[in-house]
């Protein structure tokens, strides 16, 4: 379970930075989200996968008798993917608002001067 | 000490903005709320400051949990200063705001966005768990998201992509910074990880991902490879969000560094090396970018990153005298670059160009508001006795005791190109006679005295605090002090966190 993981986290870091190197304003949307789940997928990974025990602690014992599943990076995980949900949308709505006036999917067509307003 | 007001800067910006999306289209009544809101929140900055100042170490356990498993809130000096700032700033902004934002802007949410980023910042400034450092971290860069591009011209949509790209990547890279943290010590409570880390046998491991918090907070703080997103953004929103950018967003990458690299990771040779590096580059480079922007809010975005620099080489000398430095330079430039984006949307509003080629005659047609102007721009250079002045001894003292010629090169060719631009800019702006084929476009004339009176209140009372940093620099010095012996000596840190049950 842990090589595979591992190496579902490389190809997804692998991934995003690839399609982030790319002068697409679509690819480079889908390389932070790439990015960003291979972030969440580290996280879970370095909470040491545990299989089959929960971290609940029995009537009868006052600590925890053997290794139980971490259930922080779970949470963390949740917290992040909230997160990147939210900035997601965001981002999307921007990419589209961009595209509408730049008419353009090119970043590097991003560099109109112009007088600024107050 | 346990102390539940902590929270209270939080809250009340919290609160500003929830009452104020109850007025949604009365853009009269967000203004009142939003100056009233910060006024308050400003008294309790203060307040909250004293407390730290006379007692030490706050901290406050959401829910009860015990420190190293709840997530913890510590004030000590280090936060509740940049609290308060970051509250002055914020109450000058928020005025400066009721005139120089368009009501337009305002009727999609301009106050409550605003203060939702303030709230951000007081809740990175006084969290003591790291991963709820990167939720607000998150909680600031969707509200700056949204002034950034708030009013939807194409110059700063274009900005803002940039913006975004660069934000969201370096919060990547400091939740994978956490991630490999947790991995290593299983604990994510920042005094809890001081202690941890330490026990940690694989050195490298922890250098590592200390790296990744340098690219992370480096991203966040525009030094030296990592800065292009910030000049190609900052001059396009309105001057009020540029203000409360300028001011206080780049500083958050400057505290997170301070914080993080005193308390869990002690910088060894190599981060010091490559810190040191990154820092002379920085400047530099700012320093360059500056000398050929004609645009006044473009070569302050270059001034912002020349100055980080030196901020950054304080953290790499990582002895008292530097810190001492490097915090009463967080302290200047906080009130100093707020002030200047004001003065950049002032001078826009007298002149209706931020161009320094089109621009002149300021001091002819309005010289007490250029002699204000002038105390701020001299306070920014460093004349002494002014706020800039002081924190450079410090700086350079350091740098000689440790015999960092480079970094001493570098804050000499960074201050006195500070000087030449600003000199420059005085030139052009105020005494230079303007171009005689350029229609001016004064706005600021034909307003009521009370907006008047609104726009440059901000920047007066701003030009007090940096007056009253420099002329006091004697109560300055000796907080900055304060502060750099906590960040030295992190034991009184870690025990007011982890063990307060025995004060209970």
């Amino acid at each position: 379970m842990e090589l595979l993981l591992v190496l579902v986290l490389g190809l997804l870091y692998a991934a995003g930075v690839y399609l982030i190197l790319r002068r697409s304003l679509v690819k480079l949307l889908l390389g932070i989200m790439l990015l960003g789940n291979g972030t969440n997928v580290l996280i879970f990974l370095l909470g040491k996968i545990t299989k089959g025990s929960p971290p609940v602690i029995d009537e009868s014992y006052k600590v925890f008798q053997d290794i139980y599943a971490d259930p922080i990076p779970q949470a963390l995980i949740l917290t992040a993917i909230v997160i990147s949900f939210a900035l997601t949308s965001f981002a999307i709505v921007l990419l589209k608002r961009v595209y509408a006036l730049v008419n353009s999917d090119d970043l590097d067509d991003l560099n109109t001067p112009e007088e600024e307003d107050l | 000490m346990i102390d539940n007001h902590i929270l209270a800067p939080v809250f009340v910006q919290l609160f500003t903005a929830v009452i104020q999306l109850m007025f949604w289209r009365k853009t009269l009544t967000q203004r009142y709320l939003s100056v009233g809101g910060s006024f308050i929140g400003l008294l309790v900055a203060i307040r909250l400051f004293s407390r730290v100042y006379q007692d030490g170490i706050l901290t406050m356990n959401a829910a009860n949990w015990d420190a190293p498993f709840g997530i913890v809130f510590v004030a000590d000096l280090l936060s509740v200063t940049l609290v308060l700032l970051t509250s002055i700033a914020c109450f000058a902004v928020s005025i400066f705001s009721s005139i120089g934002v368009s009501r337009q802007r305002m009727l999609y949410g301009y106050f409550p966005i605003f203060h939702f980023l303030i709230m951000g910042l007081h809740g990175a400034f006084l969290t003591g768990d790291i991963f709820n450092l990167y939720v607000y971290f998150e909680v600031i860069i969707i509200s700056s998201f949204v002034l950034m591009t708030l009013g939807g011209r194409k110059a700063q949509l274009e900005g803002a992509v940039k913006y975004m790209a660069m934000n969201i990547l370096a919060s990547m890279f400091f939740l994978t910074g956490i991630g490999l943290l947790y991995g290593l010590t299983g604990s994510l409570n920042m005094a809890d990880l001081a202690l941890k880390v330490r026990q940690v046998q694989d050195g490298t491991l922890v250098g590592i991902t200390s790296c990744f918090f340098i690219l992370g907070f480096g991203i966040k703080s525009a030094v030296f490879p990592l800065y292009y997103w910030l000049p190609s953004s900052y001059h396009t929103p309105p001057s009020a969000v540029a203000a409360t950018f300028g001011g206080l967003l780049t500083k958050v990458g400057i505290y997170a560094m301070l914080r993080v690299f005193s308390l869990i990771f002690v910088p060894d040779e190599f981060t010091r090396t490559l810190l040191m590096v990154i820092a002379c580059a920085t400047i530099l480079t700012g320093a360059f970018g500056a000398i050929i922007k004609t645009n006044i809010r473009r070569l302050f975005s270059y001034l912002i990153v020349c100055h980080i620099g030196f901020m950054i080489g304080g953290i790499a000398m990582f002895s008292k005298l530097a810190l001492m430095g490097v915090v009463f330079y967080l302290i200047h430039d906080i009130a100093v670059k707020t002030n200047m984006f004001l003065i950049a949307g002032l001078i826009r509003q007298l002149r209706g160009t931020m161009d320094m080629d089109k621009l002149g005659g300021l001091y002819r047609d309005y010289p007490k508001i250029s002699v204000l102007i002038a105390l701020v721009l001299f306070s920014l250079v460093g004349i002494p006795p002014l706020s800039g002045f002081w924190p450079k001894i410090f700086l350079f003292q350091e740098a000689f005791l440790q015999t960092q010629y480079f970094f001493v090169a570098a804050l000499i060719v960074g201050s006195f190109v500070t000087l030449y631009v600003i000199a420059n800019m005085w030139a052009q702006v105020f005494w230079k006679n303007p171009p005689k084929d350029e229609e001016v476009d004064d706005r600021f004339a034909p307003m009521q005295p009370y907006r008047k009176l609104l726009m440059v209140l901000p920047i007066g009372m701003l030009a007090l605090t940096t007056l009253y940093i420099g002329l006091n620099a004697e109560a300055i010095v000796l907080v900055a002090e304060k502060i750099s012996s906590q960040l030295i000596d992190t034991s009184t840190y870690i025990e007011a966190v982890l063990n307060k049950n025995n004060e209970l």
